[in-house]
């Protein structure tokens, strides 16, 4: 392998895993950008759709695009509740009290998985749903046809937000809420089902990253949301939180980041410059690359 | 006020005392005939965790061995052994309080345990500073017995595994260069890794490249393109089941052709639902092969499987063997006191289903080991190694 090829591979090692960030990026963000809330259970989303996605293959026979899909309805609905129940009531409370809660529901979701008989600590295999192929690019670099779905998917699925954001009523009203939450309820948009949508829309895309996670990795495990939720936590800030394209960008970004720092020798150091870049990001530029200054009004 | 105090505490100590008294009768009237004590064996073995199949496999083997032990009449004529184990889940600060608790709280009179070399490091200083043996049945990392003379176990040491493989990859595969895979957050694997460094470099072999990694991660790729780019003949994965299934499913997709090689941390059925088809064409060394054939062998895969209907992986094995060790211990001892019993397991001569051992001066047990190949998704016997 020469020195290009290795890059061109890593590139596509990044790009693989930067593309399941984005996705759980843009859950963040979203949510943020609605209620200015870090909903930390995200990372939980992510891990519970990946087992939906699981039993869902394992235990109802079921393809694996009907397997995705029941894991994005299941936490679509999840995600209402979630909001429903845990982050409505605490909406006029002090943004604190809110973001522990998250914290709280993250260390539930987690532990009851723990203690679920059906999940429980050990690991389990993703089954090879797709017999394995291999694409080459050219000499020494290839991409897996797992990988070449997952980059698909994504790719699809943001496009989707992009259109259900910019071209539908609901996309509109929640870019009227994250503008302004009183006028937008003066101007009769309910607001209450626009959170609503938002958690479910958000929700879903982490568990359609969850089954595209477990697919290309090969396991699913309890604490598997715990990293890639924080990573896309970082993610989300990279890119600006609260800005859609930015959690793309911060999550392909991340992703590259971090095969890179392994394909230079630092593989234990990976995780460290991961959250390195969100601290170097919050001192330089803390909206974000993609993060424009907004005075505060008075 | 310090009247009414005093009172109170008066009467708290008669009726207490009134309690314990009924309490205390009752079940010491059965007891009196025979006069026979039983005897406690502690056990810490991760029934849950990471690696819970190790930790289950270890309780069945000497739940077994126990079991027949107390048919044949028990150790000391006629004394029955119990055992309490302490479910560590897989954690090392769990592994800590456990051997606490047996100690103080259920004084029991040998530790059996734990399973995996940062566990069985955790609790041994615990149970040398009580004076208890403790007895690890698969700790292969040399640091656990060095903490103390009351530390013994039942396998051979990491050294030995290290090894077995680098002379296994030079001489049987032929090869000279290889890459290892190292869990930087395992002293298990760290042990054997420096180990086959050592012995395939004096063979003359080269070690083309080393990555690290953390036995959280999940994502592979990036050092499996840099083992690729080194285009090691052999790749040494010295893990446990849990993060090796993926390693060698992502290797595959990454279409690395080398052949990869473990220790027995490989030893689990796991493996192979976690790895998919990549898991065929490795090799492992490990403790024991239920396809050896002694008759130890033969009469252990025999009960194991009527008790549990399941084939024993070496984990069992080594657990039967330790609690079998352990009662010839005692017997030899004659006595259940710490001392008598680590002086008799120290010059002990005892032959089991994973071989016969005598102990070195470090109380590393010398025994052989075998190597065994992944087959269409099962384990075949390759080969016995001696020391």
């Amino acid at each position: 392998m020469t020195i290009s090829q290795q890059i061109l591979q890593q590139l596509v090692n990044g790009i693989s895993l930067g593309s399941v960030y984005a996705l759980m990026a843009l859950g963040y963000t979203m949510v943020y950008g609605i209620i200015k809330l870090i909903n930390f259970a995200h990372g939980e989303v992510f891990m519970i759709g990946a087992f939906v996605g699981f039993f869902s293959i394992t235990k109802l026979g079921m393809g694996f695009f009907p397997a995705m899909f029941t894991a994005m309805i299941f936490c679509a609905i999840l995600g209402i509740l979630m909001e429903r129940l845990a982050y409505r009531p605490l909406r006029n409370a002090h943004r604190m009290a809110a973001l522990m809660t998250a914290v709280g529901l993250s260390m539930l979701f987690q532990n009851l998985a723990l203690a679920h008989s059906w999940i429980g600590a050990s690991a389990k295999g993703f089954p090879q749903v797709f017999p394995l192929q291999r694409f080459q690019l050219m000499e020494n670099v290839n991409i897996s046809s797992d990988r070449i779905l997952t980059l698909v998917i994504a790719i699809f699925l943001m496009i989707a937000l992009q259109f259900i954001v910019h071209k539908t009523i609901m996309g509109k009203a929640m870019r009227a809420v994250s503008f302004d939450k009183d006028a937008a309820r003066l101007m009769g948009i309910n607001v209450d089902k626009t959170i609503s949508f938002t958690f479910a829309l958000g929700s879903s895309l982490a568990a359609a990253a969850g089954v595209l996670f477990a697919l290309n990795y090969g396991i699913v495990v309890y604490q598997m949301g715990l990293l890639p939720g924080l990573k896309a936590f970082v993610a989300a800030v990279l890119g600006g939180i609260g800005i859609i394209p930015g959690a793309m960008v911060g999550g392909l970004l991340l992703g590259i980041t971090e095969s890179a720092v392994s394909a230079a020798g630092g593989s234990m150091f990976r995780d460290a410059v991961a959250f390195a870049a969100l601290i170097i990001m919050l001192l330089v530029k803390p909206t974000g690359l993609f993060g424009k200054n907004v005075r505060e009004k008075v | 006020m310090k009247r009414k105090l005093s009172l109170v505490l008066v009467f708290t100590m008669v009726f207490s005392l009134a309690l314990t008294g009924c309490g205390g009768i009752q079940p010491a009237a059965p007891a009196a005939p025979t006069a026979l004590e039983e005897i406690k064996i502690g056990s810490v073995f991760p029934v849950t965790g990471a690696i819970a199949t190790f930790g289950q496999s270890s309780l069945n083997g000497t739940q077994l061995a126990f079991d027949e032990i107390n048919a044949a009449g028990g150790v000391l004529g006629g004394r029955k052994l119990v055992l309490i184990n302490e479910d560590n889940q897989s954690r090392t600060e769990e592994t800590a309080t456990a051997f606490q608790k047996l100690i103080t709280q259920d004084e029991v009179s040998a530790i059996l345990g734990s399973v995996a070399s940062s566990h069985s490091l955790a609790g041994a200083p615990i149970a040398q500073a009580a004076g208890i043996p403790m007895l690890s049945p698969a700790s292969t990392n040399p640091r656990v017995t060095e903490v103390g003379d009351f530390i013994f176990r039942a396998c051979f040491i990491d050294p030995f595994q290290g090894q077995v493989m680098a002379k296994f990859a030079l001489e049987t595969l032929g090869v000279t260069t290889a890459a290892m895979l190292v869990e930087q957050d395992s002293d298990y694997s760290k042990g054997l890794a420096s180990y086959f460094r050592k012995a395939f470099e004096a063979g003359g072999g080269t070690i083309v490249a080393e990555e690290g990694y953390k036995s959280t991660d999940t994502d592979f790729s990036a050092i499996l393109t840099r083992v690729k780019a080194a285009n090691p003949a052999v790749v040494f994965v010295p893990a446990y089941y849990g993060t090796v299934g993926p390693i060698l499913r992502q290797a595959q997709a990454a279409e690395i052709d080398a052949v990869f090689l473990g220790g027995d941390g490989w030893d689990s059925d796991k493996l192979f639902e976690l790895a998919g088809d990549a898991a065929n064409g490795g090799f492992f060394s490990n403790h024991y092969s239920p396809d050896a054939g002694t008759p130890e062998v033969v009469a252990f895969l025999a009960a194991y499987q009527a008790r549990f209907n399941a084939v024993p992986d070496a984990l069992a094995a080594l657990a039967y063997d330790a609690a079998h060790m352990l009662a010839q211990a005692i017997n030899e001892a004659g006595s259940v006191e710490g001392v008598a019993i680590r002086d008799a397991l120290a010059a002990i001569s005892f032959t089991g289903v994973s071989g016969s051992v005598v102990f070195d001066e470090n109380r590393n047990p010398v025994k052989s080991a075998v190597i065994i190949e992944i087959r269409d998704g099962k384990q075949v016997y390759k080969a016995t190694v001696n020391p």
